[in-house]
């Protein structure tokens, strides 16, 4: 359903603003949205301020330093810090990208972070991706073969190999599904990009063998068609890559499959 | 499906703080100006309907059409006319499976921008 209001739980309040380091020269200002499950109170938005001369070029690298030390309670998921594991997607300066690899530099005045977008919020900045995981695995993300194994490995040609390029580096961080409007309003049913990306990946697949019960079960006015080539996921993709341009290969894959 | 909201959990912000984009722009305008020709086709029928019935109808129709506000309503349903006809050759080309290169699909938005206005200019220099 569409609702462009905010629930009323939901509803950023003024929040705090946190002392300035003492005896620092190059302040930034850092805007976060914060959600303490445990106080009962509405999400707020306080403010921060980073010393940049004692602080690393990513965005990452000022909330490990804000969490360090000015406030131990803020809350955010990461781990590998070089935009291969996808756990630190979050909201930057208005688009969804990896706070390890966004860069300081690339953004303007004030650094404004909040969580993934029209997610439910555990705390802070970790959003809820029970449903973004459980879509993930409903469109069966494995080799699904029906002959006897050959006795070594699968084989791929070489050309064939290449079709995957674009398409296997997804790590599922999950900015394309949440820049999505369409998965915004119909995130239930809709599969949402990174889903539909992950689906295409195998449907490509010259070894995979469940071509026709992949597409059946996209064939649905929702799973695959509320994708409406809005390409906010294409342009938010931390990665570069390109899921609008997938799901297009699964709708042409539709229509081929009919005539 | 899974239980996606244990515990009364509050929704993040979405449209409130996404910042802008061309490509969404484009399509959310492709929609409004579509709901937005129906209504300005009715206007059309009125106008066609009132003059079948006579002369005094005709009037009082064209003299609301022709106030101001009604072509200002005019010129807007014409550019919605022309930037909806763009947005959908866009829309078939995509379906087509090209232009989802990010820098083309901006370029294509800019195109289709630029052209409504000159073609909906166009057309009422022509037809004034």
């Amino acid at each position: 359903m569409v609702e462009f209001a905010l629930p009323k739980n939901s509803r950023v309040m003024v929040g705090k603003t946190w002392p300035k380091p003492e005896g620092a020269k190059n302040l930034r200002a850092f805007k976060i949205y914060r959600y303490d499950p445990d106080s009962g109170q509405n999400p707020r938005l306080d403010t921060y301020w980073v010393d940049m001369d004692s602080c690393g070029p990513m965005v990452l690298d000022a909330l490990i330093k804000i969490k360090n030390e000015i406030d131990p309670t803020l809350t955010f998921r990461r781990s590998c810090r070089e935009g291969i594991c996808g756990s630190c997607a979050m909201n930057i300066d208005g688009i969804n990208t990896l706070a390890c690899i966004y860069g300081l530099d690339e953004i303007e005045g004030e650094v404004k972070i909040y969580p993934l977008p029209h997610m439910p919020v555990v705390k802070d900045l970790v959003p809820d991706l029970t449903h973004f995981y459980a879509q993930h695995a409903a469109i069966m993300p494995w080799l699904e073969t029906y002959t006897t194994p050959p006795e070594k490995e699968w084989r791929q040609s070489i050309e064939d190999r290449k079709k995957l390029d674009g398409l296997y580096e997804c790590v599922m961080c999950a900015s394309c599904s949440t820049s999505c409007p369409s998965y915004w309003w119909n995130g239930d049913r809709y599969m949402g990009p990174a889903a539909l990306l992950h689906a295409y990946r195998w449907l490509v697949d010259s070894r995979d063998e469940a071509k026709q019960e992949r597409l059946d079960f996209l064939e649905d006015p929702f799973r695959l068609y509320r994708c409406h080539t809005i390409m906010n996921c294409t342009r938010t993709c931390p990665k570069g890559l390109n899921p609008a341009k997938a799901i297009a290969e699964i709708k042409k894959m539709m229509v081929e499959r009919v005539v | 499906m899974a239980d996606v909201n244990r515990g009364n959990r509050p929704l993040s912000p979405h449209l409130q703080i996404y910042r802008p984009q061309l490509n969404s722009a484009m399509s959310i305008f492709h929609r409004i100006t579509g709901v937005g020709m129906t209504l300005a086709a009715a206007l059309i029928v009125w106008w066609l309907f009132a003059a079948a019935s006579g002369p005094e109808a005709f009037a009082a129709a064209d003299a609301v059409l022709t106030s101001w506000i009604g072509l200002l309503i005019l010129f807007g349903s014409t550019w919605a006319l022309v930037y909806h006809f763009g947005t959908g050759l866009r829309h078939l080309w995509m379906d087509m499976g090209y232009g989802y290169d990010i820098k083309l699909n901006d370029l294509i938005g800019q195109i289709i921008l630029v052209a409504s206005g000159v073609l909906t200019l166009l057309i009422w220099f022509l037809a004034l």
